[in-house]
């Protein structure tokens, strides 16, 4: 990727102009809004995040705030376009096997020391080490990281990684294969710079606020574990100037519920809004409710395994289940959040992807009803000779009115029997991991935004495709896809696949509704990755 | 005395070294594991994060390798989920939440509650009774889930006056609503009881002798009907005054005070083994503790009682 001269001039002269009297005045510079005096962006997150460290963190409130503390090679703007992080420029091999990163030489930590190439070797070998032992180790090699597979295995040295700094300013990067995506992946956390000299001080202590040291925008100030982290502006951050926001503040709240009574008491920014609430407060407070697509799909699978059901590895009888759901009634009666109902696995905002025509898709409900009955009475099934089979799902109040509308359609449209099952989480994902289960319910979030962290998922050999499905040209498509430049017509192939072998029963694609102080501005609601940076908002006066 | 106090310590031991074995069985008994998650993590990761934490060993060496660490370094092990931080770590920094809130949530329910059981005994069948007695059932049947979320609607919703939660290093409004919302139904529980023991005390032959003695009413509430009258009470303070200070789940939950009630629970759910022996230790050994100086203080109170 090449950066135009003149978008990079802009951003020059942009910076230059934001670091004069337009601040003072308390305006933003680009917009002329009037800005609050108080520029605190206080929000809530679920739970305790795991780690400040960026390659031991392994959830997404912890990756948000890393995104907050560190800067990586390449950050994403509002709609989710990559841009200059530390790297300004890439250049690429002819084999696309070889990334050049061109890395700015005013980027400093916290702490006042250069950024350099050495700090992100330092930290993607710390990421493969088995010595760390990170879960995310895998990234490495999901990125093709040259040896990365071995390293992880303790067959080779982390040293003998793919990366290395030819100078302090250029970063070199060896893949195992060509990966049209490689640079969208430099945006994750767990490929963000760590700092080695702290890190050997202090050891795992490193990310207490009296130890470590950051690169990002944000330096932390204090943690209170269950409760709070604060984080401050880095005077030492190459772009502080147009740094807008000072302060960033989590809350941890557990309960969604207490969460909205906190933030209406005026105590925080953002909040998710509870499940079928939405309606109600959008009614309520239509200027704070708002809600938007995210890269996320929510769906049943089928356990095609040797585990799995006779009736299940009947086409027709799995068809016939996926047909009769209306998915309107899901997504506009039951979850009321705007969700999009879903046809395909891969989401409509998936960047680069469109949206294969499927069949059913293009059908009335009452069409897909008669189809879904003529399918089930030919597979056998009928009011003398039911289908039973049993449906789980991980605890949670929200998943238990799906399944319920969804066994309900069945029973009523297809007289089929559903035994429903909760089970806790981490039990429900043993179940699903060992192949005990009929159906069962699935959401998968992309890693990156591309197609494939979605229809990856069907590859026979993914340790993700828990139901089995094994297509021999589905995986050979997906295969090839990795070295296309544009693998679209494999991507629209495997959908069509899926639509007519129906491995698994799309419900619906993610949205994300969220209660958000009106005076917050630049939330990157177009962002269906949700990155955001806090760099990037400010708050309006009253 | 001293001799009862030593053969409860060398009960003790033993009873926790069962604890301890008995709850890391079931705790690895449970299906998934710390490390078990929505992407299954390929086998040359798990093997790392397992040699890591030791957990590639056969269950008896983990059990051993860890009252090992406890006995010599006093280490409960590190946390499988938050990776910055030990057992140790985390029970430094929730414990002192909980014995605060928990501590003042005792003070209150006793004071109060004693004071309301008392007056209510002492003018049988007046309004002071019926308001006393009133007051306690009401707060019985708010538990803490319902206290909590009436006091945030009422004092931070409408009013504005409080904060709905966090802990702000235990500044004085963080502590009120939650120290309500505990105290309230053990509260209720501390009047009532004393209030039927105190009215059993007063109808006894010693304290009609008293009376007919002639001596001073304050001397005889005091000094001759209080301690026998709080024998039941103390009884059930004992237990009720580890389950406060160890963390009332709900209150941490809600109020967002980080105390180890929400770690219990979460390194429950996320198989953080570490962090749940740990805390299961910690309130097992206070519950052992404090039964204990119950008992001691029995013997004190009342002079019937020798060990």
């Amino acid at each position: 990727m090449k950066f135009s001269k003149s978008s990079l001039l802009a951003s020059v002269v942009g910076t230059a102009l934001l670091s004069t009297s337009a601040f003072a005045a308390g305006v933003h510079p680009e917009t002329g809004e009037k800005l609050a005096d108080d520029q605190t962006f206080t929000y809530r997150i679920l739970d305790e995040h795991s780690s400040f460290d960026p390659q031991v963190n392994e959830d997404v409130s912890g990756s948000d705030i890393a995104r907050n503390l560190f800067e990586g090679l390449y950050s994403q703007d509002n709609l989710g376009n990559l841009v200059p992080g530390v790297a300004l420029s890439h250049t690429v091999s002819d084999d696309n096997l070889t990334y050049t990163f061109k890395l700015r030489d005013n980027a400093k930590w916290s702490d006042g020391k250069p950024v350099t190439a050495g700090d992100f070797v330092y930290a993607w070998r710390r990421l493969a080490s088995p010595e760390l032992a990170s879960p995310y180790q895998w990234y490495a090699e999901l990125m093709s990281v040259e040896n990365a597979d071995a390293v992880i295995k303790g067959d080779m040295k982390p040293e003998e990684l793919g990366i290395k700094a030819i100078d302090d300013h250029t970063l070199e990067v060896k893949l195992t294969q060509p990966l049209p995506y490689f640079t969208a992946m430099t945006t994750h956390s767990s490929t963000f710079p760590s700092p080695k000299w702290a890190i050997e001080a202090h050891g795992a202590a490193w990310t207490k606020p009296e130890n470590i040291v950051s690169n990002g925008a944000y330096k932390l100030v204090k943690h209170v574990p269950q409760e709070t982290a604060v984080m401050e502006r880095n005077t030492n951050y190459w772009d502080n100037e147009s740094t807008i926001i000072d302060k960033v503040e989590t809350l941890v709240i557990n309960d969604e519920n207490i969460a909205l009574t906190r933030y209406l008491a005026g105590e925080m920014d953002r909040t998710e809004t509870p499940t079928g609430q939405f309606p109600r407060l959008q009614k309520e407070y239509p200027d704070q409710a708002v809600v938007f697509p995210r890269l996320c799909s929510y769906y049943y699978t089928f356990n095609q395994s040797a585990s799995g059901p006779e009736e299940f590895k009947d086409v027709r009888v799995r068809k016939a289940l996926s047909y009769a759901l209306d998915r309107r009634v899901i997504t506009d009666a039951v979850i009321q959040e705007g969700q999009f109902p879903a046809y395909t696995f891969t989401p409509a905002v998936t960047a680069g992807f469109e949206v294969p025509d499927i069949e059913f898709a293009s059908w009335s409900q009452a069409e897909r009803d008669a189809k879904a009955k003529e399918l089930l009475a030919a597979a056998g099934f009928g009011k003398d000779n039911p289908l039973e089979f049993d449906l789980v799902y991980n605890t949670s109040e929200g998943h238990k009115k799906i399944a319920i509308a969804m066994t309900q359609m069945w029973k009523q449209k297809l007289g089929v029997k559903v035994n429903m099952n909760n089970m806790e989480w981490k039990t429900f994902l043993n179940e699903r991991k060992n192949g005990n289960f009929e159906l069962a319910r699935g959401a998968w979030c992309g890693d990156y935004n591309e197609a494939s962290t979605f229809l990856d998922l069907m590859d026979s050999e993914s340790g993700y495709n828990d139901g089995k499905f094994n297509s021999a040209e589905v995986d050979q498509l997906l295969h090839d896809a990795k070295s296309m430049t544009n693998p679209q017509a494999n991507y629209t192939r495997v959908e069509e696949i899926m639509a007519d072998e129906m491995p698994v029963i799309p419900i619906y694609h993610y949205t994300e509704a969220y209660m958000m102080n009106a005076q917050l501005k630049n939330w990157p609601i177009k962002n269906a990755e949700q990155n955001w940076y806090a760099k990037n908002l400010y708050k309006v006066a009253k | 005395m001293l001799s009862y106090i030593l053969r409860r310590v060398a009960i003790a031991i033993p009873t926790l070294l069962l604890l301890i074995i008995i709850s890391f069985l079931l705790m690895h008994a449970a299906p998934g594991g710390p490390f078990t998650s929505e992407r299954p993590l390929p086998p040359a990761v798990l093997a790392n994060i397992e040699a890591k934490y030791g957990l590639n060993s056969p269950i008896y060496v983990q059990i051993i390798n860890y009252i090992g660490g406890i006995i010599t370094e006093f280490d409960f092990g590190p946390s499988f989920k938050y990776k910055d931080r030990s057992v140790n770590d985390i029970i430094a920094h929730g414990f002192p939440v909980t014995l605060t809130y928990g501590f003042l949530s005792f003070a209150v329910a006793v004071i109060v509650g004693g004071a309301l059981g008392i007056a209510a005994a002492l003018k049988q069948n007046s309004w002071l009774d019926y308001f006393a007695v009133g007051v306690s059932i009401g707060a019985q049947v708010l538990p803490n889930f319902v206290m909590a979320p009436i006091l945030v609607l009422v004092f931070t919703l409408w009013l504005g006056w409080l904060p709905g939660g966090g802990w702000n290093d235990g500044q004085w409004n963080h502590l009120i609503l939650p120290v309500i919302a505990l105290s309230t139904s053990y509260m209720a529980s501390v009047a009532r009881l004393t209030r039927s023991s105190m009215l059993e005390v007063l109808h006894t032959n010693f304290i009609r002798t008293a009376m007919a003695k002639g001596l001073p009413y304050k001397v005889i509430i005091f000094k001759h009907a209080l301690k026998p009258a709080l024998l039941p009470v103390m009884s059930y303070l004992g237990p009720a005054f580890v389950s406060m200070i160890t963390g009332s789940v709900i209150i941490d939950m809600y109020f967002s005070t980080g105390g180890i009630g929400q770690f219990y629970v979460n390194s429950a759910l996320n198989r953080d083994y570490a962090v749940m022996m740990g805390i299961t230790i910690l309130i097992g050994g206070l519950t052992i503790l404090f039964n204990l100086i119950v008992d001691i203080l029995y013997a004190w109170v009342d002079p019937k009682i020798r060990y």
